[in-house]
């Protein structure tokens, strides 16, 4: 009868802890706190997105959108569990708790949002799927691809693009499936497949690191829509709110010109009654979202304005333009909604 | 007169009913876990707004798949896929065992072997592969194939209709004309011939003692009697030779780089581990019982097919059950350079459609199903081959 007793007793702990980690607790801004750090997924390696650097440390826009939120919640914005997922695991990730926060080039679709247990926060990139090619095969245009071969990874939005618009132009592609885009690219380069697609901005940044990039041509192309936002999971509406106004607020320092460098200054100095509820001097926009009222200005200090970021990491490194992704005011579509 | 309370006092310490007790505690707690673990799953799942069900595999799948053994197109169902990877995945695991298993028994009787090439060869060859993980193993074939294969524009050509290139190997597609059923009929017409043919030899053998060469002329009749058939009625096939157009080619079979680079992969590292199984049931039987048939003058093939084989698949068939298990296994690798396996397929439902719960299961389930089948299968097998104690 005793070990009758023991195995009851080792069968409840077992039970008890199947408890603690299905039934996952309702506020993810509590359990921040309380872990003290942010465990945040990102890519396997996009650079100019997320990708670590030479010493390791990960760096990109999507990077920064993750220590901005460290910022703001944590004080830190090392504070940080960086997450490497693959393009499948992104939402799942999410979704189950395993991360907090997924920032990690994930374009905004319905089914995502209503059906897969995932939230989206704010575009931080409006992205278009694109077509990378060898220069020697002489094609101008995507329409001219019938019957080529083409990489791709799976569990992307661009997966299915390539099916539309195969199906769409009665193109007979074929498209070669690989569960990384390391291998998708390296099938490429190794001339398995004719056609690279992916989001355009990835395929430049990814271009950069072929053994040739200057024989490999971007066709002009664009042929879907990817706002590429951070997502959450469903139902922690606080939390995603803080994700939400994080981006909002990098985005209309960028219109206030205010900077790392001088928002500090700014706080002190501003008579702009904007700015100055934005950095927290007046007003109490920090309690809205269950924070302190200085959230924003750590986490401009920490990363700048989102002009800032995009330039560090998309402008100086890659070279890309900002093109659709400038602020409305300059000829963009970035509108971010009011600090108020 | 023993009363009710006394009974059931007795029946407590009666060892079997305390333990019927036991289990059929244990039982309910398992019982009550999953339950638990399956209402906590679907309210999680509700609450974030995540459906559930088995709904989705009507719905169209949308999804691009490069090989198919089955008519798909993008515009199929999620059902439809995911049979594409099942059948992709039997596909390349049925012919991975036939030849690792062909290849095994080389590569086994050649470590037993008394020439010294020969068995150091098959040594290194278990040794190498045994000890290297198979992911690599695949993706050293594909990379090296990519980088030494020729490009599709300048094929290597060796033969009309054959073309070697990194879109893969396009052999020419035999196109039947009226008449080939004949042929088709011909050829089982043969085997039925050479299975009572057989039947009757060895009937003629218990009663004369006098053995024909039956593999041989049965070997003959299948092969002989549909191709004369096929001569008869003027060849009534012809061949589709694949044709460079544009970027691909275009008809013919073909071969994939990724189903190739998998097939070599897992037949090669299966062959190893065969090949072990294969020596170790051939080192199980006592040499004295060789040398004794030696000695008395049975010949060689009566001993290996009499003495040798029949003690040494009884070591050799239940280890390979589990190779073959695991070959099944591991060709869910396939997703990592880029064949459509049923696990590919499957992340891929799981990525558009978020439902990973019931892929996995659905995962589990075929595999399970798969390995069942196989072990069966062996385990019949086993049972023939066992010797009969008398």
């Amino acid at each position: 009868m005793k070990e009758l007793f023991q195995f009851t007793k080792v069968s409840a702990l077992i039970l008890g802890l199947a408890m603690i980690t299905t039934t996952a607790s309702a506020s993810t801004l509590e359990d921040v706190k309380k872990k003290g750090v942010l465990s945040c997924g990102v890519s396997e390696g996009v650079p100019g997105f997320s990708n670590p650097d030479s010493s390791g440390k990960w760096v990109g826009l999507d990077v920064d959108m993750c220590r901005a939120v460290a910022a703001a919640v944590l004080g830190d914005p090392t504070k940080i569990k960086f997450v490497p997922l693959a393009s499948k695991q992104k939402i799942i990730a999410v979704t189950s708790g395993q991360v907090d926060l997924t920032s990690r080039t994930t374009t905004w679709t319905m089914k995502r949002d209503t059906k897969e247990g995932a939230d989206f926060t704010a575009v931080v990139y409006y992205d278009g799927q694109g077509f990378m090619v060898r220069k020697e095969d002489g094609i101008k245009s995507a329409k001219e691809m019938s019957g080529a071969s083409v990489c791709v990874t799976t569990g992307t939005t661009t997966e299915l693009n390539i099916a539309d618009y195969s199906r769409a132009n009665n193109l007979k592609l074929e498209a070669v499936v690989f569960d990384g885009k390391k291998e998708a690219l390296n099938a490429y380069a190794s001339g398995r497949c004719d056609v690279f697609t992916t989001d355009t901005s990835q395929l430049a940044s990814l271009r950069t690191t072929l053994k040739d990039p200057e024989n490999h041509l971007i066709l002009p192309e664009i042929i879907s829509k990817e706002p590429l936002s951070p997502l959450v999971r469903h139902g922690d509406n606080q939390w995603k709110d803080i994700i939400t106004w994080v981006i909002f607020g990098l985005i209309n320092a960028e219109e206030k010109g205010v900077t790392a460098a001088n928002a500090a200054e700014m706080k002190a100095k501003s008579t702009d009654p904007t700015v100055q509820r934005m950095l927290g001097k007046t007003g109490d926009l920090g309690t809205f979202i269950g924070l302190d009222n200085d959230w924003l200005l750590r986490a401009i200090t920490s990363v700048g304005n989102y002009g800032e970021i995009y330039e560090r990491n998309l402008t100086k490194t890659l070279g890309l333009e900002r093109g659709v992704n400038q602020l409305w005011s300059k000829g963009g579509i970035l509108y971010a909604s009011p600090l108020r | 007169m023993k009363t009710l309370v006394s009974q059931i006092k007795q029946s407590f310490n009666n060892i079997s009913v305390s333990g019927l007790v036991g289990q059929m505690f244990v039982l309910g707690l398992i019982f009550y876990g999953s339950y638990f673990l399956l209402l906590t799953t679907q309210e999680n799942l509700t609450a974030r707004g995540i459906d559930s069900g088995f709904k989705f595999l009507n719905s169209e799948a949308g999804l691009p798949i490069s090989d198919s053994l089955i008519e798909y197109s993008p515009a199929k169902s999620y059902g439809t896929a995911f049979l594409v990877g099942i059948l992709n995945t039997l596909f390349v695991s049925f012919i991975a065992i036939i030849f690792a298993t062909i290849l095994g028994v080389i590569v086994g009787v050649g470590r037993t072997s008394k020439n010294w090439v020969i068995s150091k060869v098959s040594a290194f060859f278990v040794e190498t592969l045994r000890n290297i993980p198979l992911l690599l193993t695949l993706l050293f074939i594909y990379t090296v194939a990519l980088g030494t294969l020729p490009r599709a524009k300048t094929p290597f050509n060796p033969i009309e209709g054959v073309f070697l290139s990194r879109r893969g190997l396009y052999l020419p597609d035999p196109i039947a004309h009226d008449g080939f059923g004949l042929v088709v009929a011909a050829f089982f017409a043969a085997i039925a011939i050479a299975y009572f043919f057989t039947k009757w030899a060895k009937k003629l053998q218990i009663r004369t003692g006098r053995a024909l060469p039956k593999t041989l002329i049965s070997l003959l009749v299948i092969i002989v009697l549909p191709l004369l058939v096929f001569f008869i009625l003027g060849k009534p096939m012809s061949l589709e030779y694949a044709e460079l157009k544009g970027f691909n080619f275009v008809g013919g079979i073909v071969l994939k780089p990724e189903f190739s680079a998998l097939l070599l992969g897992l037949i090669l590292y299966t062959a190893a581990y065969i090949g072990e199984n294969v020596r170790s049931g051939l080192q199980s039987v006592p040499a004295g019982q060789i040398e004794a048939a030696r000695a008395l003058r049975v010949p060689k093939s009566v001993i290996i097919r009499k003495v040798l084989l029949p003690q040494a698949l009884r070591v050799t068939i239940p280890a390979t059950t589990n190779d073959y298990t695991s070959l099944v296994k591991n060709s869910s690798l396939a997703v990592a350079i880029g064949y459509p396996d049923m696990v590919s397929i499957g992340g891929t439902i799981i990525g558009q459609n978020g439902q990973a719960i019931e892929i996995i299961a659905m995962w589990m389930a075929v595999y399970m199903t798969i390995n069942l089948i196989i072990s069966a299968l062996m385990n019949w097998l086993n049972s023939r081959v066992q010797i009969v104690e008398r």
